[in-house]
Order: C-alpha cells, then sequence, then structure tokens
C-alpha cells in the first residue's frame, strides 16, 4: 500500500520538477559566464552545474526538492495557499498572474515535508524565477506555517534561499515579514531543533537580513551573490568600484558569515550528514 | 493636518529641525548615561543609547542619530547605522533583560548603511539577529518612529510591544524614491510612490501595523518642540503604564502574536452573516 503512495508521489514531484527545469531539446543553455552551451539531459544529469566551468544554474523550487529528497518521500505543505494583494497594488495582480503562468507556481515559496536518507525533514525552497523570489506576505507565511510545523513535530528545518528581497508590491506587509520569520525561528530555536539555511544565488535583501541569516548551520552554493545591500547600491554609495568576487559565496565564507561553501553535487550529502549529527542518536 | 498629502508628510519627516534623539534624551530621560561600543570590533555613532531615568524609573533608551548640519551627519554618518550599531543595540537590550528595565527606540534613518565595510561585517546577520532577539524579550519594549523609518535598518529596533509614530512620521520598506526607482526605473516619481506606498502614520494605523499615532503641533513637530516633546512624553508613560501591568511571559507572547498576524490570512468567520 504504502509503497503505491510513494510511487505516486515520486512521479508527482519527478513531473513538476521536469516542468521547472523545462529546456527544448532544440535549444541548448548557454553558461553566463563561460559560454558553454549544454542540452536539457546533460545538464539535468549535471545537476544543472555548468561542465565547463561548474557555473551553478538557477533551479525552480521543485526540480530542487526532487534534488535533495528522497524519491517517493515529497508531501507538499500549503500547497494552495494563495499569493495575495495587500494594499491593492495597481498592475500587481497581472504581475502575479503572469508570474504564474511562466512557473506553475502560487507563489515564490514550496515546501514539503520528506526524507533526506531517510531521515524526516521539512524543506522550504524560495523560487527566483517567481518575482526575483521576493518576499511576499504569502512567501512569508509559507515559510512560518513550514517552521511551525516544524516546531510541532520537532522535525529539522531546511531552507534554500533565492531572493532579490523585499516584494515591493507589498511594501510595508513584506518588510513585517522579516519580523514574523525571524521570531518563527527564535520560537523553533527554543525547541533545540535543528535550522539548516542553504543560501543560493542570490541571497539578498529582505531575506538575508532576516531567516536565511539565522541557520545553526549556514551552507551556500558557489558563487551565490549572498548581501543585504545590491551591488549597484552599494557602488552608488561610495562611488567606486567594488573588488573582484565581493559579496560571493566563498567571500561570505572567508568573512564567518556561512559555514561552508558547498557544490551542488555534494549537498544532498552534507544535508544528509548533518541531519545525521544533529539526531538524537542512542541518547535518551 | 489630515489634509496633507503623503510627499508633504515625507517631505516634514524629513526636516532637519524635527527634535532628533538628542533633544529626545535631553528633554525625557534624565540622567542619561550613554554606553558606547558593540563589544565585538567598533563603535557606530549613527545609534546613540544608554540607561537614564524615565519619571522615577531606570529605562534603556536607544535611538538612530541624525544630525542638523554636515559636520554633525559625517559625525554620526547621516543616521545609516553599520552592523556595529544594530549590535550595540542588541546588546543593551540584552542588558535592559538582566536588569529588567524597559527598553525605548527612537527611529529616524533613511535605512541601514549600503556600504562596503557595512556588508562585510555582515549587516544582514546583525538585523537578522536584532529581529531573533527582540521577539523574546521579556521587558516592556516601546518604538517611535520619529521621522523617516525605512527598511530592515528601522525594523532593527522595532519589534517592540508598541510600535507608535509621530503624525507626521512615515514607515516604509525604503525610501520612496528608492522605490520609485526600483518599480520604474525612475526615482523622479517618488511623490507618486508616496502615495501608493502606505507610508503615513493613518495608513499604517488602519492596516495594523502600528499601535498608535502621537499628535505633533499644526505645521510639524520642529514648529513647536517644546509641545511635541510633550506629546511624545504623555503617550510613552501611558503606553507603559499599560504594559507594565504585564507579566514578561505575557509580553513576549503577545509580541509575537501581534507580529505573526501580519500578513496571514484573516481567521475564518463563522458561516453566515458577518457583520
Amino acid at each position: 500500500m504504502n509503497s503505491i503512495f510513494a510511487k505516486r508521489r515520486e512521479r508527482l514531484l519527478a513531473t513538476k520538477a521536469m516542468r521547472d527545469s523545462y529546456v527544448p531539446a532544440d535549444s541548448p543553455l548557454k553558461c553566463p559566464k563561460c559560454g558553454q552551451e549544454s542540452g536539457r539531459k546533460e545538464l539535468t544529469e549535471n545537476l544543472y552545474v555548468c561542465p565547463v566551468c561548474g557555473h551553478h544554474f538557477p533551479v525552480g523550487g521543485y526540480h530542487r526538492l526532487s534534488m535533495v529528497l528522497d524519491p517517493g518521500s515529497f508531501r507538499e505543505l500549503n500547497e494552495k495557499y494563495p499569493a495575495g494583494d495587500p494594499l491593492n497594488f495597481p498592475g500587481y495582480r497581472e504581475k502575479l498572474a503572469a508570474a504564474q503562468r511562466k512557473t506553475g507556481m502560487n507563489e515564490a515559496a514550496v515546501t514539503a515535508l520528506g526524507t533526506i536518507g531517510g531521515q524526516k525533514c521539512v524543506v522550504g525552497v524560495l523560487d527566483s524565477r517567481f518575482m526575483m523570489g521576493s518576499m511576499s506576505a504569502a512567501v512569508g507565511e509559507k515559510i512560518t506555517l513550514a517552521t511551525e510545523y516544524a516546531a510541532k513535530n520537532q522535525l529539522p528545518l531546511i531552507l534554500f534561499a533565492a531572493s532579490g528581497g523585499a516584494r515591493m508590491q507589498e511594501g510595508i506587509l513584506s518588510l513585517m515579514q522579516m519580523a514574523k520569520t525571524s521570531a518563527a525561528m527564535e520560537r523553533f530555536s527554543e525547541k533545540g531543533l535543528l535550522f539548516i539555511s542553504v543560501m543560493t544565488n542570490p541571497t539578498t535583501g529582505g531575506v538575508t537580513a532576516s531567516f536565511a541569516s539565522l541557520g545553526d548551520i549556514i551552507l551556500a552554493e558557489p558563487g551565490a551573490l549572498i548581501g543585504f545591500a545590491g551591488p549597484r547600491v552599494i557602488q552608488q554609495t561610495i562611488g567606486q568600484t567594488l573588488p573582484e568576487g565581493f559579496q560571493r559565496a566563498e567571500f561570505q565564507e572567508t568573512h564567518g558569515f556561512v559555514d561552508r561553501v558547498v557544490p551542488r553535487k555534494e549537498l544532498r550529502d552534507t544535508l544528509e550528514q548533518l541531519l545525521r549529527l544533529h539526531s538524537k542518536g542512542d541518547r535518551k | 493636518m489630515n489634509e496633507l498629502t503623503a510627499a508633504q508628510r515625507v517631505s516634514i519627516a524629513r526636516n532637519p529641525h524635527r527634535p532628533n534623539i538628542v533633544d529626545y534624551i535631553d528633554a525625557l530621560f534624565p540622567d542619561f548615561f550613554e554606553c558606547r561600543g558593540d563589544r565585538l570590533c567598533g563603535e557606530d555613532a549613527a545609534i546613540l543609547g544608554g540607561v537614564a531615568m524615565f519619571h522615577g524609573r531606570p529605562v534603556t533608551v536607544i535611538g538612530t542619530r541624525k544630525g542638523r548640519n554636515l559636520k554633525e551627519n559625517v559625525a554620526c554618518n547621516f543616521g545609516m547605522p553599520g552592523p556595529e550599531g544594530y549590535r550595540k543595540a542588541l546588546r543593551l537590550m540584552r542588558q535592559a533583560e538582566k536588569f529588567r528595565r524597559p527598553i525605548f527606540t527612537f527611529i529616524d534613518t533613511a535605512g541601514a548603511y549600503p556600504g562596503l565595510e557595512a556588508e562585510e561585517r555582515g549587516q544582514g546577520e546583525a538585523i537578522a539577529r536584532n529581529l531573533f532577539e527582540m521577539s523574546r524579550l521579556t521587558v516592556p519594549v516601546i518604538a517611535v518612529i520619529t521621522g523617516e523609518g525605512n527598511s530592515g535598518g528601522a525594523l532593527a529596533l522595532a519589534v517592540a510591544d508598541r510600535v507608535l509614530m509621530l503624525e507626521n512620521a512615515v514607515y516604509a520598506i525604503l525610501s520612496p524614491e528608492g522605490f520609485a526607482s526600483i518599480l520604474w526605473k525612475d526615482s523622479g516619481r517618488h511623490a507618486e510612490a508616496c502615495e501608493m506606498m502606505k507610508l503615513t502614520a493613518p495608513d499604517l494605523k488602519a492596516l495594523g501595523i502600528i499601535d498608535g499615532i502621537i499628535p505633533e503641533p499644526e505645521g510639524g513637530a520642529h514648529t513647536d518642540p517644546e509641545t511635541a516633546l510633550a506629546y511624545v512624553d504623555l503617550a510613552l508613560r501611558r503606553n507603559l503604564a499599560e504594559l507594565e501591568k504585564l507579566s514578561g511571559k505575557e509580553l513576549a507572547a503577545r509580541r509575537y502574536q501581534k507580529f505573526r498576524k501580519m500578513g496571514a490570512p484573516a481567521p475564518r468567520k463563522e458561516s453566515g452573516a458577518s457583520k
């Protein structure tokens, strides 16, 4: 019985992931870093990392989940949670509808229950294809609900950040999601549970200045842009060019804000190791 | 006063002659002792904080510091704090918790400083840590937005039991100029942005983001600072008296619930008629 459902869930996630990463077979994807053109099959096998220079392409929410969760373990949380327009902002509904058509998602966050190496956990992913993964009230709410679900069920939490920052069209409500998600992390942490934050390209603005920086363990993908203020704003402020590699994952590692930069190929195993190291083990 | 446009309020909120943190401390908090430094690497003059008396009891006061002229502004980085400032504020809040002192924060900032060194030292982490820690404080926390409160740089001092705004203060995700430049690639459209952003005190009160509005004298706080300061004093006293009736645990629980509800769907109504 159980295995039938597991098979079904596996197929469901695979289908959703495929939609995320859909590249027409006849149009290869060009690496923005080295110019190498790669086909869909080759890239999928290589976890959307350029085979020549190692550039990490962005991946969609479901695709990301399919890369880390054990096959058949995926169960989406709050799948139907709707996007909103709290300030009745002119033109915003059309923008949301366009993003929904493009990605097949309701909002920029996907949250799920699953296992990694047989260890149960709650995983949330921000999707940078949906309005730059910006923090809307719905995104903040989904992250908070996932955190509360993990707290209630005593499960570790893993969140993949990919965000340009605030959702302008939701103004102050977007800002308040920083307070809400950070407070939810505090309550979660109080219970002695593990939160792993994975920063992917880009992690900036209000997401950096809230839950993404509050992980017990913070990992980052190679080359990911990580910071509070964006490089353009900083450049305008200081009036000089920024040093090579500024605000990249490796920079954040050497400045003490990331535990380790982990290539995508090693990410699943690293998460499995971290879950194991934080398990109760034989302790009573 | 109600006929003022949002753009007019932004301009009043930025008036350099409005009372600033130094004026508030001088007028309302006798016996002030300034505490400096984050105990990690630096001191940030963009945030001023310390211990003082408030109507006969010790309290912690923390505020962003803007200057009145170029010289003063250069000294305090135009009121834009870096991570050292936020970490100093957190250090003072932890001390307030230890000594069971209520905390007052005063906010008037264009935002957290977007500079190279600020990023190197973890501006994002510093703000996040404040949000995290403020949510669990068990002493009363009252935040007053006195001028402009922009971005996470303002929120990092505003996870409070009571968030109050002066009548002409503004509170927003970022400056209207920045907003217009991100959304329309045209910072010249900031007046339009002001109207759309819902950044005035009455708008934010209606949205449930802030808890109270402190009146200003006709024309703005700068026209009659003495009266403005008296209004603030009264509001602080009233709100503190209400909060002091609650236990520390209750304070933290209610503060959490207040922010938890922001942007969450309204509770489902019972079937049938709604009022």
